[in-house]
């Protein structure tokens, strides 16, 4: 009972999240959603997890917490520099050397 | 006895949780600025991250469970300033401005972000 009224209010807060990237005037609106949206699914995965009484849902909330992290620092990466570090380059990584 | 006593601070840490979480979606839903949105979905981000967290620990007891989700409460705590910082340096360095600032009181950081 408890678990499942906090999936219903995370719920609506995720689709909240979701109309605010559709219609983000900016990207950094849309990347700040989609970051948003990854941290209100770690929380529902845990939810879920102790709806189904299924402590391993845990871990697979632990990894999209990571994920969400790192994939939001590489999208403004690529937006900033139009790549994300050429292979075998051991520059600042900002992507112009080795360009020649 | 103590059973009812955790359900009862677990219900009010997951209401809590869910209500700030509920605060600071609308936020970045409403206000009027990319800034301001910033600052909205921190709440959800600490808050009611935080709030939600503690009372599913309460709910877990002792066991395995407390320590996943204390790891994810620990790295959602650390990340997610991180994120938020790196998030307003580049949109500040493209030259979003925060709104309703007048110009003159805006520190430019280069000639042709004029």
């Amino acid at each position: 009972m408890m678990f499942a009224a906090a999936a219903a209010g995370l719920i609506i807060p995720m689709l909240m999240a979701l109309a605010r990237g559709l219609m983000g005037p900016t990207l950094y609106d849309r990347v700040l959603a989609g970051n948003s949206f990854g941290t209100k699914t770690v929380l529902l995965i845990a939810v879920l997890g102790f709806i189904g009484g299924r402590p391993d849902f845990l871990d697979i909330a632990l990894l999209y917490a990571l994920m969400n992290f790192v994939g939001t620092i590489a999208i403004l990466k690529f937006f900033r520099y139009r790549n994300l570090g050429i292979a075998g380059e051991t520059g600042n990584g900002n992507g112009d050397g080795g360009a020649a | 006895m103590m059973e009812i006593v955790i359900d009862i601070l677990s219900w009010g840490f997951i209401l809590a949780g869910v209500f700030f979480v509920f605060i600071g979606t609308l936020g970045m839903l409403r206000l009027p600025d990319f800034y301001t949105r910033l600052h909205a979905a921190g709440i959800t981000d600490t808050m009611g991250m935080e709030l939600l967290l503690i009372g599913m620990m309460l709910q877990a007891g002792w066991s395995l469970a407390t320590v996943k989700l204390l790891m994810i409460s620990l790295f959602i705590f650390f990340t997610s300033p991180t994120a938020t910082h790196a998030l307003a340096n580049a949109a500040n360095s493209v030259g979003l401005r925060p709104y309703g600032v007048p110009e003159k009181d805006l520190r430019r950081t280069s000639k042709e972000d004029v």
